[in-house]
């Protein structure tokens, strides 16, 4: 049953993915733009993450295309039409919300069906919709359940099943799992992306969690006072920001104070090419930011650099080491790190091909995670 | 353990005593005596009702009074005026504060602090005040009807059903139920009247029972509006057979707490369908 839901709704070609745009979005709260001048193309059937710390527009964005958010500027549009003047009701889409938003007074089936009842489909045939979304999120023994007696992943796939069931044109989901323990919603989040991949629909999912983000998108959108930093996909964005906030949000980064000079800087010695920054070049004191695999160390009893701390990752073990009175984050193969006692006197390398530069920041000493 | 405690205090957590083992008694006595005083206080009312309403003018029992009221003149015309004025005021309490209060709670939060005061204004205004104030405003087509008192006890009412209906809203969370119902197709009737309205079902209930027992029970405006209703016509009736009179309030009384039991065991057995359901599944 399920797989030939799936065959329909993936032989509609209308329905399974819309082209969406955001173009120059602005929205204030009294003092506060949450949105200021964002934009972000989706293409039909993409999985997009919106990723940023608190306050930085994402769920503004969210709202605002699901239809919940007036915009003061700006330009919203599904499949190339406007849909500015459309209300939530008639927007076709779906959302997960991150509380728990099923409807108290009915069961998992009726929370599923709801949508349909509001098409004015048949009973039955919304009933046996619905138990066919239930199966396809693998909830079908819970549907008679009311949302009390289900569990937080339950519900959440509930809600999921419901905002797949109006086949709708964009899948919205507000953090759908950061209010699950960490075992479930990583089940979660491998379901999420199997069925957005099966059914093909336009997603935007908004997270704070980086590890969500780029485990599951296609491409990640990373947001910040409420404009888009960097949009890739998730490798690029790890390997290549092209921003000081990206590289610092996106994974760990350690600060190292340089002099930039010919477009280039000399870090532990060596001259490396700067990176060029859709910021610009910045301006003052400027710090060098490195991946902790952007470095290598070698045993060297005649260096100044020494271990301060190890951590065991697993497969890595992330050394830090103390260069000039600066900690920098070097992550060594485990095996090799066994002989690396803490203390020991360390040459670091860099084996990136050019580095990232950013304003120093006031302390400039501590590392990011 | 012993060693790490000094002397002097392993002495003194030998020697004191729990306290509340001495109290105990003299607060139960203390108990017993509050509910006495307020059981009787309430109760010696009703027992002085119920007995003059089961004697005859010789003081002795009869059932002579009870089995008088239906037939005893304009008993049922009141008792009907008094029913439908308050089902009118019902529903429309309902009708106007339950979108009212989702509103206010959905757009304008800010605005629950003027809503508390505004609706508490008619507790604090006198009754008399009030409806001679509308009798005089009030076209003379509305004056003759009714009615009118309806309009006005939708205004008595206000405090509690906004209060009942503020704590129900706050108790869900609003905004994310009509945000998903409206994400889903439902226009604003539909999610009012299939999501929210089903989660306030406590709320209306209390809204409710406080609105029939204040319908049923008030005096002042109908009587200065000259219409019959079943508080004006016991005290009218007073004058002509007070055992009469007083068997009336006292199954008025009664009548009243039949229908408020009714009502929330109703809402009881809901909830016991529910889970039922639920349970066979």
């Amino acid at each position: 049953m399920t797989e030939h839901l799936v065959a329909t709704r993936t032989a509609e070609p209308a329905p399974a993915g819309a082209r969406v745009s955001l173009e120059g979005l602005v929205r204030t709260y009294g003092a506060t733009r949450a949105l200021d001048g964002f934009s972000l193309d989706i293409e039909p059937g993409e999985f997009v993450a919106l990723l940023g710390p608190s306050g930085c527009g994402k769920t503004t964005a969210l709202r605002v295309l699901a239809g919940f958010e007036q915009l003061d500027r700006g330009r919203v549009t599904v499949d190339g039409r406007d849909v500015g003047k459309i209300s939530a009701q008639h927007r076709d889409m779906g959302m997960v919300f991150q509380s728990y938003s099923l409807f108290p007074n009915m069961n998992a089936l009726n929370n599923v069906a709801f949508g349909l009842r509001m098409r004015h489909q048949h009973a039955a045939q919304r009933r046996q919709k619905a138990g066919e979304l239930l199966e396809l999120v693998g909830l079908s023994d819970q549907a008679l359940k009311y949302p009390h007696q289900m569990s937080g992943g339950q519900q959440q796939r509930v809600a999921l099943a419901r905002a797949l069931a109006i086949e709708p044109r964009v899948l919205l989901l507000d953090e759908p799992l950061s209010a699950l323990d960490a075992k479930v919603r990583a089940e979660l989040r491998d379901q999420i992306r199997q069925l957005q991949q099966r059914l093909a629909i336009t997603t935007v999912f908004v997270t704070h969690d980086q590890e969500e983000a780029l485990s599951m998108a296609d491409r990640v959108c990373v947001m910040s006072a409420g404009r888009a930093e960097q949009t890739a996909t998730p490798a690029t964005l790890y390997s290549r920001p092209t921003t000081p906030f990206v590289a610092e949000f996106v994974g760990v980064s350690s600060r190292v104070p340089v002099e930039p000079t010919d477009g280039s800087v000399t870090l532990f010695g060596e001259r490396c090419p700067v990176r060029p920054s859709d910021a610009g070049v910045p301006e003052g004191e400027v710090d060098a930011l490195l991946r902790p695999e952007d470095v290598t160390i070698t045993l060297d009893d005649t260096a100044k650099p020494f271990v301060t701390h190890k951590s065991f990752l697993g497969a890595t073990t992330r050394v830090i080491i103390q260069v000039d009175g600066v900690a920098v984050r070097v992550d060594v193969r485990s095996d090799v790190a066994a002989d690396i006692e803490l203390g020991a006197r360390v040459r670091p390398s860099v084996v990136s091909r050019d580095v990232l530069l950013a304003r120093r920041a006031p302390t400039r000493s501590e590392t990011v995670d | 353990m012993a060693a790490l405690i000094p002397d002097v205090v392993e002495d003194a957590l030998v020697t004191v005593e729990p306290p509340a083992r001495r109290r105990w008694p003299r607060l139960r006595v203390w108990r017993a005596v509050v509910l006495f005083i307020a059981g009787a206080y309430f109760l010696i009312p009703i027992y002085a009702g119920l007995r003059f309403s089961f004697e005859n003018d010789a003081g002795h029992l009869s059932l002579y009074a009870v089995r008088a009221i239906p037939s005893e003149p304009g008993f049922s015309a009141a008792f009907w005026l008094s029913m439908r004025l308050a089902v009118v005021t019902l529903a429309l309490t309902l009708v106007l504060m339950v979108p009212t209060s989702v509103y206010v709670h959905l757009k304008f939060p800010r605005l629950r602090r003027l809503l508390d005061f505004v609706t508490i204004l008619p507790i604090v205004i006198p009754p008399i005040v009030l409806i001679l104030g509308v009798l005089r405003a009030a076209p003379l087509w509305l004056r003759a009807s009714p009615y009118l008192l309806s309009l006005v006890y939708v205004i008595l009412s206000m405090p509690f059903v906004y209060r009942s209906l503020d704590a129900g809203l706050s108790a869900i969370d609003l905004k994310t139920l009509v945000e998903a119902s409206r994400s889903l197709g439902g226009n604003w009737f539909n999610t009012l009247w299939r999501v929210v309205v089903p989660n306030l079902r406590s709320a209306l209930l209390s809204a409710t029972v406080l609105t029939l027992a204040l319908v049923l029970g008030e005096f002042t405006m109908a009587s200065l509006d000259l219409w019959t209703t079943l508080p004006v016509w016991i005290y009218q009736f007073q004058q002509v057979d007070a055992h009469v009179s007083t068997a009336v309030s006292m199954v008025s009384l009664v009548g009243t707490w039949l229908l408020i039991t009714l009502i929330v065991s109703l809402d009881r057995s809901q909830s016991r369908r529910a889970r039922r359901r639920t349970n066979n599944s």
